[in-house]
């Protein structure tokens, strides 16, 4: 953490719940970003993390948009500043996994396609979290949530595969669990021009049932176990990063259960449903090695 | 020069000097931003064209652009003005000055790409100044004083103006343009001082309000609202002078002076309505035009006054409220508290002529001195037909 700066733009004091991994990698993108960042926040759980007006959560600009609107939001911003001759700032988006993967995608996928100049972080808890855990179409398969009682049926959706599919200069995977891994991708994105994404899996411990101060051990176990990859895609190249880069051979890999185990939301999945989920896990890793291979 | 309504707000929107421009195509406006794109690509305007994927994108990038204090436009229809609606609320509810035109066109099922007003009038209530255009004339006067309204410190709200479908998109006629120096007279350069993006001075806007604060809020919306009329009047009667045109401000009277029978009237087919009063006046018939250039904020005071001591009032409505009436007749009902023959006509593009409104003002007439309480009329429906059928 050496190469953060002491600065907090995140001031003390928000409304989240104990153990939120998506406001602790607030505190340290908003390092990384700096002063001249502008933070675009649809519905979500940081709405309701910011408090109420007129009260301010954080150092840098922040504007609410609605739950669909975030990336073409952040175009319109982009547009003015340009229009003003204001070209130094970070236009960074920062959106739950429902308005991402699911309601945002088309302005995200339309801001994308057209290039727009921004920087777009999907803090990924794996459900509609703010609105008590509803399933979406990033709820990873066998998680109970409350519209999936027995479990999702459907595996998660490939939102970064989405994204490195609209050539943009970059995308990258990322965890709440290894906020290096994570800055240093930021300050990748910073140095780039164009639409830039960052996926990065935020466990959320009412959503996901486990104790508040396991945050940072099940994100590990998320990566570790290889339910998660970090990689990056840049130039049309793709490399794993951090702990997942010595993860390619299974045998490397923590077993996935010690991951599925401290949630209650696999609680019900049982043998043959977790073989399945392995065996998706294995398809991803080859997808995602052979992206690395080129 | 000789221009459709469209390429009339096209034009109207150069001279303003809109900096942003976010749209997304819909058949009867789709010329609008195609000329504006036009001429953004000759280097004849000096902004940026976000060519966005949805009308709901195309108003949040408007509503983004505002933000940061910059002159923003859109212009859609229809189908698009309903996609983009929790955007429109969204400009409204929190007061950014984006300018938008609509080209009024009948909602699907079944696809209709003509005329009504049901699109616009669906949009009413989400904080916007409403504005009817007549003529292509009128379209480019009302796209540069939009924007002088929307952005005045009074004010501080969106404005959106309608034209209708075909008969003012696509028609051709006359239209005389201002000169650039007096249009930046009329509408100076933005100032931007309604931004709520700033790096300098950090805040966050839009975060949750509590109940504590929402109604406040609301009522300040409703203060600036009530507040543009005089706004809206101003910016008539200084166009007139720099344009030399006379401009309507809130209403349009046409031969109302003592008018037995008044045809109240929004949009394009206003001159045939002039039209058939002359018709009725050359028969003896005292015919007069009640036309209502805006719609919010209502002006009910104006409407009250006019319609004092006529002996039948037909408020004709493109447009309807399933379960309740046509809109505008249910407003002129409770602005004036008396209920006035309500005729729904012109639906889906169907003709509305000189002839229909002549109809319909001897048919209010006939009814007045029936003794005819209030109540509506379909003008012209040959029947019931099934949807999409």
């Amino acid at each position: 953490m050496r190469n953060l700066t002491d600065e907090e733009y995140l001031l003390p004091g928000n409304a989240a719940c104990p153990g939120c991994a998506a406001v602790m990698a607030m505190r340290i993108g908003l390092k990384v970003l700096g002063p001249r960042t502008i933070l675009v926040i649809p519905a979500c759980c940081m709405s309701v993390v910011q408090g109420h007006c007129p009260k301010t959560p954080s150092k840098v600009p922040i504007f609410n948009t609605a739950f669909a609107a975030s990336a073409a939001t952040a175009s319109g911003i982009r547009a003015a500043l340009e229009m003003k001759g204001i070209m130094d700032v970070n236009i960074v988006c920062w959106a739950g996994d429902g308005g991402t993967a699911d309601i945002g995608i088309q302005s995200l996928s339309g801001a994308a396609e057209r290039g727009d100049d921004l920087i777009y972080v999907c803090y990924d808890n794996e459900a509609y979290m703010n609105t008590g855990t509803q399933r979406s179409g990033s709820t990873p398969e066998g998680a109970r949530t409350t519209t999936t009682i027995t479990g999702k049926s459907e595996g998660k959706k490939d939102v970064p595969g989405i994204m490195i599919a609209h050539r943009i200069p970059y995308v990258a995977t990322a965890c709440t669990s290894y906020p290096l891994d994570f800055a240093n991708k930021l300050r990748r994105a910073i140095s780039m021009r164009g639409t830039r994404y960052i996926h990065l899996l935020s466990p959320c411990p009412p959503g996901w049932r486990y104790p508040t101060e396991k945050t940072v051990e099940v994100g590990k176990l998320a990566v570790e176990s290889g339910a998660w990859i970090l990689y990056e895609w840049a130039g049309g190249r793709c490399r794993l990063t951090g702990p997942s880069s010595g993860l390619a051979e299974r045998s490397k890999r923590r077993p996935l259960e010690e991951y599925l185990r401290i949630q209650g939301r696999f609680a019900q999945a049982d043998p043959s449903k977790i073989e399945g989920m392995k065996r998706r896990i294995d398809e991803e890793w080859e997808r995602i090695l052979a992206l690395c291979k080129g | 020069m000789i221009a459709t309504g469209n390429h009339a707000v096209a034009y109207g929107v150069k001279a303003a000097r809109a900096e942003v421009i976010a749209a997304y195509p819909i058949t009867p406006q789709t010329q609008i931003i195609e000329k504006l794109s036009e001429f953004i690509e000759k280097g004849e305007m000096r902004a940026k064209f976000l060519r966005v994927e949805s009308e709901h994108s195309a108003m949040a990038a408007c509503i983004g652009a505002s933000a940061c204090g910059a002159r923003a436009f859109t212009a859609t229809s229809s189908q698009g003005l309903l996609y983009m609606s929790e955007m429109v609320f969204w400009a409204g509810l929190g007061s950014f000055p984006v300018v938008m035109a609509v080209v009024t066109r009948a909602l699907a099922p079944p696809w209709s790409i003509w005329n009504e007003h049901t699109d616009i009038l669906s949009q009413r209530d989400a904080g916007w100044i409403v504005i009817m255009c007549e003529s292509v004339q009128e379209a480019y006067d009302a796209s540069i004083q939009a924007f002088r309204i929307a952005e005045d410190r009074r004010v501080r709200q969106p404005v959106m103006f309608g034209l209708d479908a075909f008969s003012l998109s696509h028609t051709s006629e006359r239209l005389d343009l201002i000169g650039q120096e007096e249009a930046d007279a009329f509408l100076p350069a933005p100032e931007g001082d309604w931004k709520v993006i700033d790096v300098q001075e950090p805040t966050t806007y839009g975060n949750m309000a509590s109940p504590e604060r929402m109604m406040e809020i609301r009522h300040s919306t409703m203060e600036r609202l009530k507040e543009s009329s005089g706004v809206i009047e101003e910016a008539a009667s200084e166009f007139s002078r720099v344009s030399g045109r006379q401009q309507a401000g809130l209403v349009e009277e046409y031969r109302t002076s003592g008018a037995e029978v008044m045809l109240v009237v929004v949009g394009a087919s206003s001159g045939d309505a002039k039209d058939a009063a002359d018709a009725l006046r050359d028969e003896g018939v005292r015919a007069g035009v009640l036309r209502l250039r805006v719609i919010r904020p209502f002006p009910s005071e104006r409407i009250r006054a006019a319609l004092q001591g006529c002996k039948a009032v037909a408020v004709v409505d493109r447009d309807y409220s399933f379960g309740l009436g046509g809109i505008i007749g249910q407003e002129v009902a409770s602005a004036t508290g008396a209920g006035p023959f309500n005729y729904i006509a012109g639906i889906g593009g169907r003709d509305l002529s000189v002839m229909d409104f002549a109809g319909i003002a001897r048919d209010a007439i006939r009814r007045a001195e029936a003794g005819e309480g209030r109540g509506e009329i379909w003008w012209g429906i040959k029947g019931s037909q099934e949807p999409s059928r």
